[in-house]
């Protein structure tokens, strides 16, 4: 736009604004990332909040400005090391599985123009505003009378199912920007149906398939209705284990092992703003420039 | 693509969707419609040195077995639904002809688990959503007039709050403004007085969880914005500028007609995403003072002893009636467009 051409002080104003959202968004995390490297007394200081800064607790009880032990004792003592393998053995799951599943689905919706086909995709709209936690209370009887409650595969499979109706809306709108005459020329030469879409489609609908697989990693990850109800206490994940640590913690005065594996389980979701921040922003427009 | 094709395409997704989706539906409305079998009580004579009682004990093993055989409970009708902890048919009658004015009815019907939860919803929902959608457009108008080098580092911050796990950010606020946080002892000190929390009063509890979910969903719309403003055409913009536009006519008469269709797609994501707030009232430790429709079924099924099945399935089904009722005016109008195009 006509950035150029803007009078000083709008400039600046729209800086400064900038600057304070930035301030607005970034602080809690590095300074919750600061403070987890610190003691109790520092993090929540009654004296003095630069305390944390400094950590001037921290050095008197520990001798070093900085301190392992909120890491040590969420990593360790509390085997949060299990909770973050099984996060990661869901994560991979799910992924593979609604990838699997919803290329194929949102292949054929795009190439489908069937009244039905549009019906597929309203009742995936319906279900994608569903309250996870209202699908949960429906799980809970029929999977204790089943005896799968507890199980990581269960988690999985439900969380499949949850993330079904968004991969169908991205990769159907996705699948739609590849043009039809590609594998209809396949076709004429001889291929089947799936054929096409295993030697023309396959090799080139990896960038769609990126971004919605980022997407449905971060639902994996920050899911909490579904995995706190549903995963025995051993198999639980890391969010459901973090409320976990909040009931125990605060009576024993460690709430700094919950901020350590709250930090713990914020760097994945950094790396991944890092390397993928191009995928999730064009994931993010694309629903809204077909909407 | 033939229906045989498309058939075994669809399949292993749409059978996904109807099993773990459709059919628990299912299964909700059917729970919501029983409640969990009482004990069954036996009489047993005690007979101690001063001579016998009859007493009334509870028959583990035959409630057990009860309980085995009809796992969902007794048939209860929509008894369920009108009971106290929903939507309280008989406490509110009671109320209206014993309230002395409107007003002191409507504070006791909030008084009520279901209203209260309903209250705070949809306050939370109708508060969120249109500030998400002015603060995301403000950022990405700010953002659109800041130097090209700063874009790339604006956006990645501007993600965090967004990608991160809904629970865990809302742990990272409730920590700074914790009495003893940053935040909280900085406010402490400005209102000069030690014994502020803001997690002592209703209100206040309130607004630190909308303000919690702006600044979470801001980022949406601020990206969605950013992107749409890069598609503004230019000619119209200038042709506006010859025309004698000032720069706030430019963006009124321009940019947001242009961006409105966003805005709709922002604020139908913003309205089912916010009707189920659940997470930040478990982070924020809140529900002595607001409580949603999803924490409400979570703490039915989170119950001491037994999960209370029944309840929380009638508020689940009522839940999902919110949503269908909040989403029909989307589905009447795509299905106009989609009957207009035929």
């Amino acid at each position: 736009m006509a950035a150029n051409r803007m009078p000083p002080f709008l400039k600046t104003a729209a800086m400064g604004f900038v600057v304070l959202w930035l301030l607005v968004a970034a602080f809690p995390f590095l300074w919750t990332m600061w403070g987890s490297f610190k003691v109790q007394g520092d993090f929540f200081s009654r004296e003095n909040w630069t305390y944390a800064l400094w950590g001037v607790r921290t050095t008197v009880e520990t001798g070093g400005a900085f301190t392992g032990a909120g890491y040590h004792g969420a990593w360790v003592t509390n085997e949060f090391w299990r909770a973050a393998l099984n996060t990661g053995i869901v994560v991979v799951f799910v992924v593979a599985i609604s990838l699997t599943l919803g290329t194929l689905g949102g292949y054929a919706l795009s190439r489908s123009n069937f009244r039905y086909a549009w019906w597929i995709l309203i009742a995936a709209l319906i279900f994608r505003a569903m309250p996870h936690i209202t699908l949960v209370s429906g799980y809970l009887l029929p999977f204790f009378q089943l005896n799968i409650w507890g199980y990581l595969a269960t988690s999985v499979i439900v969380l499949v199912a949850i993330n079904q109706p968004f991969t169908l809306w991205m990769l159907h709108s996705f699948f739609q920007s590849i043009p039809k005459d590609l594998d209809e020329s396949a076709m004429v030469d001889g291929c089947s149906r799936f054929g096409a879409f295993r030697r023309v489609i396959i090799p080139v609908m990896w960038p769609g398939v990126i971004t919605t697989g980022l997407f449905s990693f971060l639902l994996a990850y920050n899911d909490f209705a579904v995995t706190a109800m549903l995963l025995s206490q051993e198999n639980q994940t890391m969010v459901p284990r973090i409320a976990g640590f909040l009931g125990t913690t605060q009576v024993q005065g460690n709430v700094m092992y919950a901020v350590a594996a709250v930090v713990s389980a914020t760097a994945p979701l950094f790396v991944l703003v890092l390397f993928f921040q191009r995928q999730i922003v064009s994931g993010l427009t694309a629903g809204a420039v077909k909407g | 693509m033939p229906h045989r094709t498309f058939f075994w395409f669809v399949l292993p997704s749409v059978l996904a969707m109807i099993v773990f989706i459709a059919l628990p539906i299912a299964s909700v409305f059917m729970q919501s419609l029983h409640v969990a079998h009482d004990r069954v009580m036996v009489e047993v004579e005690n007979c101690g040195p001063f001579g016998c009682k009859k007493e009334m004990q509870v028959d583990a093993a035959a409630t057990e077995a009860l309980r085995r055989a009809e796992p969902l409970g007794q048939f209860a009708g929509l008894s369920i639904y009108l009971n106290r902890n929903h939507l309280a048919t008989g406490e509110l009658a009671q109320m209206w002809s014993g309230a002395s004015s409107l007003g002191a009815f409507l504070s006791s019907m909030f008084a009520l688990p279901f209203y209260k939860a309903l209250l705070f919803t949809l306050a939370y929902t109708f508060v969120v959503t249109p500030f998400v959608i002015v603060l995301g457009f403000a950022i990405a108008l700010a953002v659109n007039a800041v130097p090209r080098v700063l874009k790339g580092p604006t956006i990645f911050f501007s993600l965090l709050p967004m990608i991160i796990t809904p629970l865990i950010g809302s742990l990272v606020l409730f920590w700074m403004i914790d009495a003893n946080g940053v935040i909280g002892a900085t406010i402490q000190r400005l209102a000069n007085d030690p014994n502020l929390s803001l997690k002592a009063s209703a209100p206040l509890t309130w607004i630190m969880l909308m303000v919690y979910g702006i600044w979470h969903s801001a980022p949406f719309a601020f990206v969605v914005f950013y992107a749409g403003l890069q598609t503004v055409p230019a000619d119209t913009l200038e042709s506006a500028m010859i025309d004698g536009a000032s720069r706030w006519e430019r963006i009124r008469y321009v940019v947001i007609p242009h961006l409105a269709p966003l805005a709709t797609f922002v604020g139908l994501i913003q309205l089912m995403d916010n009707f189920r707030v659940f997470e930040p009232v478990v982070g924020f430790n809140a529900e002595a003072h607001a409580t949603s429709l999803s924490w409400i079924i979570y703490n039915d099924l989170k119950n001491q002893g037994e999960p209370l099945y029944g309840s929380a399935a009638a508020t689940s089904m009522l839940t999902i009636f919110g949503v269908a009722l909040l989403l029909s005016p989307v589905l009447v109008r795509t299905w106009c467009d989609f009957s207009r195009k035929r």
